[in-house]
């Protein structure tokens, strides 16, 4: 099983098994990471599970979709490594993956 | 998105008092179905949300996105199920307020309510169902150290009178609709207008974004592309803003006022204010009438909670039906309540308009 790691603004950090085919957000809700709301649900309507990609796993993972990242327009302190991680899909190539979770998210 | 459904229902806008039977906070799902089981018992409502819009999250946050637990129904997306259930309601004629927020509710009777809007409409009401799932939408208020100063006296989500910022140096940010719309409108009355947005395309409708560019073109505005990340002024007085570029290069931008527009987000809103006992930003029910701890007043949807609570449009609609059984001892409390199927009773076929 893949292994996801966040890591929330203050530090905090999260090893968890991600199943493949679920996405790192229900992945992140899955596991209790209160820094990732979801609160659509996953419907990359709502800009509130945005995750910074690390950045040497920024290639694997890709950018955003046209969809996607006009959602990103509603989320805040965007970089260019940031996607809404309802999006991720968890696979074997992401074994490893390191994404950081912005301080406003879930407060 | 779904069409406004003041036009396909009709609205009041009477600035007397409304008096109903029930007054329905929350036109999702649940708020809507409500209006059926409430009307299968002679019972008349009217409902207000903050949305321009029925549906609720259905229609803010899923329109095309398939659900797959609606009882016999395989698949059915958000705003399928709303205009479904707009179609199901139209017998019993509710009234809508949209684009309205109740913000007091006040015990005045055995029980009676007096409730108000932030629009300034008042309704009496015999009986209160609060049906409003993850609270009210509201606009995202970004997380720029600092702000809360300035809310309201410089930075505002949302435009209630134009002429307030004529001869302004203003600030609008984001790039969707209401960021472009705004800075359209506003541009002929502002001193000077700057748009921020953090990359060069907008997902706002294409002629507003060519306006917008033609007036950037012509020297008659300022578009920069970036986000903001600190505000300077003194005593909630905005006086600039810095804004660090896609490239990481900081500047500063004068501005009087600023109007940022991220899209929304669920907040929990008066609801804490009307002292009703709430659990964990939830409202405690009676799982017999759904009913909260001050009579007349129920919860239905996913903002109630119970021992075993499911956040499911299909347990939404079970609550309502169970509701609109005590809310029938309050509206009509002189009639006996006698149990009927929509399959046989002529009474409720001719309420229905089928009989």
């Amino acid at each position: 099983m893949p292994k996801i790691t966040y890591i929330e603004h203050d530090g905090a950090t999260h090893t968890v098994e991600g199943e493949a085919g679920a996405t790192v957000m229900e992945t992140a809700l899955r596991n209790g990471i209160a820094s990732i709301v979801a609160e659509c649900g996953g419907g990359c309507t709502c800009a509130t599970c945005l995750v910074h990609v690390d950045d040497a796993w920024s290639p694997i993972v890709g950018p955003p979709s046209a969809e996607e990242e006009d959602m990103l327009d509603s989320a805040f302190e965007v970089k260019p490594t940031s996607r809404l991680s309802c999006q991720i899909k968890v696979t074997d190539a992401l074994d490893g993956l390191i994404v950081r979770t912005p301080a406003y998210q879930g407060r | 998105m779904l069409q406004k459904t003041d036009q396909l229902l009709g609205t009041e806008t009477m600035s007397e008092e409304i008096n109903t039977d029930v007054l329905i906070i929350g036109a999702g799902p649940v708020g809507l179905f409500a209006v059926f089981e409430l009307g299968l018992l002679d019972i008349k409502a009217h409902l207000v949300d903050i949305l321009d819009k029925v549906g609720g999250q259905c229609a803010e946050l899923y329109p095309e996105k398939p659900i797959f637990d609606i009882p016999a129904i395989p698949r059915i997306n958000g705003k399928e199920l709303c205009d479904a259930l707009i179609e199901q309601i139209k017998p019993f004629k509710p009234s809508f307020h949209l684009g309205e927020m109740v913000t007091t509710i006040e015990n005045i009777g055995d029980p009676l309510f007096r409730v108000t809007t932030d629009a300034g409409k008042v309704f009496l009401s015999k009986a209160v169902v609060i049906a409003a799932g993850g609270g009210s939408f509201q606009p995202k208020r970004p997380p720029i150290q600092g702000i809360e100063p300035y809310e309201e006296k410089s930075v505002f989500y949302a435009v209630r009178k134009m002429d307030a910022f004529r001869g302004k140096n203003l600030l609008i940010v984001g790039g969707g609709d209401s960021a472009l719309d705004w800075t359209l409108n506003l541009q002929p009355l502002a001193r000077r207008l700057t748009l921020v947005h953090r990359r060069d395309e907008f997902r706002a409708a294409p002629d507003s974004v060519n306006k917008m560019r033609a007036l950037v073109s012509s020297g008659a505005m300022d578009l920069k592309i970036g986000q903001v990340t600190a505000l300077k002024g003194e005593n909630g007085q905005l006086t600039a803003a810095t804004i660090k570029g896609s490239d990481g290069a900081l500047s500063t931008v004068a501005c009087d006022a600023m109007l940022p527009f991220f899209g929304l987000t669920m907040k929990l809103g008066p609801v804490a204010n009307w002292s009703i006992k709430l659990e964990n930003d939830l409202i405690p029910v009676s799982t017999a009438t759904f009913e909260t701890n001050v009579p007349g007043i129920f919860a239905v949807g996913d903002i109630n909670t119970y021992p075993g609570k499911l956040k499911l449009i299909l347990s939404g609609f079970h609550e309502a039906a169970l509701m609109a059984q005590k809310a029938h001892h309050y509206v009509h409390p002189e009639k006996r309540l006698v149990f009927q199927y929509t399959t046989s009773s002529t009474s409720l076929q001719k309420k229905l308009g089928v009989a």
